[in-house]
């Protein structure tokens, strides 16, 4: 075990540990935002910037600060480390350079995107107030593509944080799809047109932080703060149907992975839970989801008392860190 | 105490005076500040055949614009909806189909748009809230009627007419024209490129 402080909170992380994650662990304000690291799939993290902080103080044997910035999600800590995350204004510029950098492709078309209100990029720049851009060129843009008939991907709004590639590396048998071309004009593709239908391939819009891939089977059905979200679970022989539906009076409109605080799935659901289960009979309904009070979807929701006195989410960060593989369905179909 | 007015007059019940039980002077004071008033200005005016003029801040019936190419500006976002205080506001979009680029201005539109003119109390947050300049507070009256249902406003009450579009410029605030105009604002930048 090694001690760690991040903005003044001292925590004890085994060996190892990102410092990402031993922030993750204290919670609250101190964790910094993720844009492509995902703590359920492997080898994630690095590409997005966002979750920058300060390192005042390496080690105990060598306490020199870093020379820059380090990203959170990939630097693992060290005994006697001191962390400065949101404390840092230095830390709150450069994320705010990297939100704007983030959104300088970005189309915001957030008036008809399914993911606003659910949006990570949405809150990181309400966040840090971007509403203005200093960028003068075109936007890039890409040539719609199908990726198939449950899945709708708008290259333009995708951020490249490769949650789904990794998705389809990890989740599924068989990849087919990635990204392609190089730089500028790198984008999210299937392999040879090849539609994406393995089992678990919807779990890449639950991984996108962003509306780059959405739910087909939803698209304009509804604003999301408008739909009534609920933990349900049924017997599913794929996945352990566990999910969380979002309801419309009667109508189930959208089936989705149960999230945690961090916005990250619990355990992945199935295609067949997620597209095909659009019925309210299909589902056994145990409570509302919990919303965070801040989000929008929160309008109008309502929880049990006991739901909240719980704080239900906090049994869930550790799990990670203990076995990483637990949610992938190799072993979930093994077990069962 | 303090008093509220400084016109009050504390009551009595003191004795009047011999003119004061004539009550004659007093009814003539009356019948004269009656009189005067015949030939002062009237403030009723003669509606409907006048109409008063409206402020510009007047906020009456609804108006969803159409943009300079007469195509919706309405994308169904759900924004009024979800600011309005009343929930007058329901809609359920649709995706636009190839062919109604003309129509439609973006990508999603709302097929059906309504607002509750019973439950409205024309507050103007939905304008507010709007950010495709969409909706908007005209100085028109909503119009009586004998049964509830009337009042539901559809698409047809609601849409901007194409030969005869409502003047809403005065509703314009100062921000929504820098909003609307000013080059930093990323809409801004994609509606010159588009246009060129």
């Amino acid at each position: 075990m090694v001690k760690v402080t991040i903005d003044g909170i001292e925590i004890e992380v085994p060996e190892g540990t990102t410092i990402l994650n031993a922030a993750r662990m204290i919670g609250g304000k101190v964790v910094p935002p993720a844009m492509c690291y995902y703590s359920k799939l492997k080898t994630t993290g690095g590409y997005c910037r966002t979750c920058l902080v300060k390192v005042a103080a390496g080690s105990a044997k060598d306490p020199r600060p870093m020379p820059k910035l380090v990203v959170s999600c990939s630097t693992t800590v060290q005994d006697g480390m001191v962390v400065l995350s949101s404390t840092s204004p230095e830390v709150t510029e450069a994320r705010r350079g990297v939100v704007e950098f983030l959104l300088i492709n970005h189309p915001l078309d957030c008036p008809i995107c399914d993911q606003a209100g659910e949006c990570k990029l949405q809150d990181l720049g309400y966040e840090h107030g971007l509403a203005k851009t200093r960028y003068e060129f075109p936007r890039r843009t890409f040539e719609k593509e199908d990726i198939g008939d449950k899945i709708k991907l708008h290259m333009t709004r995708c951020i490249l944080c490769y949650r789904c590639v990794k998705v389809g590396q990890q989740l599924t048998p068989e990849r087919v799809h990635g990204v392609m071309n190089r730089g500028d004009v790198a984008e999210i593709s299937t392999f040879v047109q090849k539609n994406i239908d393995n089992e678990f391939s919807g779990n890449m819009i639950d991984v996108c932080p962003v509306g780059a891939l959405t739910d087909k089977t939803f698209r304009f059905k509804s604003r999301v703060w408008y739909t009534k979200p609920m933990d349900a679970h049924r017997d599913c022989k794929k996945c352990c149907g566990k999910v969380a539906i979002w309801m419309k009076g009667e109508e189930v409109l959208r089936v989705t992975a149960r999230k945690d605080e961090n916005n990250e799935a619990i355990d992945f659901i199935c295609n067949e839970c997620r597209f095909d289960k659009k019925k309210a009979s299909d589902w056994v309904i145990e409570h509302p989801t919990h919303i965070d009070h801040h989000s929008v979807i929160s309008a109008n929701h309502y929880e049990h008392e006991e739901q909240l006195k719980l704080g239900k989410f906090t049994d869930h960060k550790m799990i990670d860190k203990a076995d990483p593989n637990k949610y992938l369905p190799k072993k979930k179909s093994k077990t069962k | 105490m303090q008093t509220l007015t400084t016109r009050s007059k504390v009551a009595s019940n003191k004795k009047m005076t011999f003119v004061e039980k004539l009550y004659l002077p007093a009814i003539m004071g009356g019948m004269a500040l009656t009189l005067k008033h015949f030939f002062k200005k009237k403030v009723t005016i003669q509606y409907p055949e006048q109409k008063r003029e409206f402020a510009p801040v007047f906020r009456g019936q609804h108006v969803l614009k159409r943009d300079e190419n007469g195509a919706e500006r309405c994308t169904a976002c759900g924004l009024c909806a979800v600011a309005c205080p009343a929930e007058a506001i329901t809609m359920t979009a649709a995706e636009r189909k190839p062919g109604e680029e003309a129509l439609y201005r973006e990508e999603k539109y709302a097929s059906v748009y309504e607002i509750n003119m019973l439950r409205c109390i024309f507050c103007g947050l939905c304008e507010e809230a709007c950010p495709k300049e969409a909706i908007f507070l005209t100085d028109r009256m909503v119009d009586t009627d004998y049964v509830r249902k009337n009042f539901i406003y559809g698409k047809d009450k609601l849409v901007d007419p194409l030969n005869n579009p409502i003047d809403v410029s005065k509703r314009e605030t100062r921000e929504t024209r820098e909003f609307k105009t000013h080059p930093e604002f990323t809409h801004n930048k994609l509606n010159t490129k588009s246009l060129k």
